[in-house]
């Protein structure tokens, strides 16, 4: 895609950025959803405008959605299975004693 | 014209350039260029409306002083007088045009409100000072905003820079008004209430030139200001854009008097 100096694209359509946004209380960001926008400041604006009107963020990240690497659905079988056979990897084998709360 | 008379006279040119320039924007909710702009757009119209309203308010309480208790509404300022009442600038009238012309009438009333609220910040009324340091946090992310879109699109294609020239150009006739200064306001700035719109001038260039400058765009030279000599918006004399636009704006409360959600 033909870009200008300030990387608004030749094309009609704008590129799509995922949206994460960290609510007042949460620790980490959380996936909201996607836009169109000509180049990250603005993507970062249009976030503020689409997805935090009703006061739900404290920060925002923006990335192009074509920079994110995502597993293969058709991989599930060898990504994922062999986890699910292994209970031993949860933490769930050792007596807690009753003093020990929020755990 | 007495202290009150010109207080409430102040308050309404606050009130409407806001309530204006909130119509306006709000005539591109669902016209937007893209889905994203047309919310923030309507954003940046909302915030304004919401201030129009603090200030209506403020002048009802005004007016009630000096008129046996008898203020009126919010409602009743904003729909109930006819244009030669309304006291916003001229600027803000102004169709919307293209979107290069929406951004620069955003953009050159941006600027300058952010500097009157800033100004408005250490009014010696604390109702003012008040409202001021409310919008200021609104104002100023208007103010990115639109000197980001002047930039993108002075700077961006030849379609789009040519556009944005010819808006900046055309509107470039109304930005004099924002800084005269007529009797009302001499005596609200000697009293230390108002802001002195005067100073605000230098400042104000100094921030186009540098968008300007960043958006490949040529200021505008040699143009004749509208509304000089104190025969503006600010004291009632308007162009013949505000008429139609009022008349969207009010008819449902000039049809059905009183008419609530």
């Amino acid at each position: 895609m033909e870009s200008t100096s300030k990387g608004v694209t030749g094309m009609n359509e704008w590129p799509l950025w995922e949206v994460f946004i960290r609510s007042q209380h949460g620790l980490a960001h959380k996936h909201v959803g996607s836009l169109h926008a000509p180049d990250a400041e603005m993507a970062i604006k249009n976030a503020r405008d689409v997805y935090t009107r009703r006061n739900e963020g404290v920060s925002i990240w923006a990335v192009r959605s074509s920079d994110i690497v995502a597993s293969s659905p058709g991989d599930k079988e060898p990504m994922f299975e062999p986890a699910s056979s292994k209970v031993y990897r949860h933490p769930t084998f050792f007596p807690m004693p009753d003093e020990v709360k929020h755990i | 014209m007495n202290d009150q008379r010109t207080l409430f006279d102040y308050l309404l040119r606050r009130a409407d350039s806001d309530l204006v320039l909130a119509q306006r924007l709000g005539e591109w909710v669902g016209h937007g260029p893209v889905l994203e702009e047309d919310i923030a757009t309507t954003n940046v119209g909302l915030d304004l409306l919401g201030q129009s309203r603090l200030w209506f308010a403020y002048a009802g309480e005004v007016e009630a002083g000096f008129n046996n208790g008898a203020g009126r509404s919010e409602d009743q300022l904003a729909f109930l007088r006819d244009a030669a009442e309304f006291r916003n600038l001229m600027l803000v009238e102004q169709p919307n045009g293209d979107y290069a012309v929406t951004m620069a009438r955003q953009f050159y009333f941006d600027v300058w409100h952010e500097l009157s609220l800033r100004g408005l910040t250490a009014s010696a009324d604390a109702r003012i000072a008040e409202i001021a340091a409310k919008a200021l946090k609104e104002v100023r992310y208007h103010t990115e905003r639109s000197a980001d879109w002047v930039i993108r699109l002075g700077d961006g294609t030849e379609e789009s820079h040519r556009r944005m020239q010819a808006a900046v150009d055309d509107l470039w006739m109304y930005t004099g008004e924002m800084f005269e200064v007529d009797a009302i306001e001499l005596a609200l700035i000697d009293a230390g209430v108002a802001c002195d719109a005067g100073t605000l001038a230098a400042p104000w260039r100094q921030r186009v030139d540098a968008i300007f400058s960043e958006a490949t765009l040529t200021v505008p030279a040699g143009v004749w200001m509208q509304g000089s000599g104190g025969r503006g918006g600010k004291q009632g004399v308007h162009t013949e854009h505000i008429g139609p636009m009022l008349a969207q704006m009010q008819w449902l409360q000039r049809a059905y008097p009183g008419a609530q959600w």
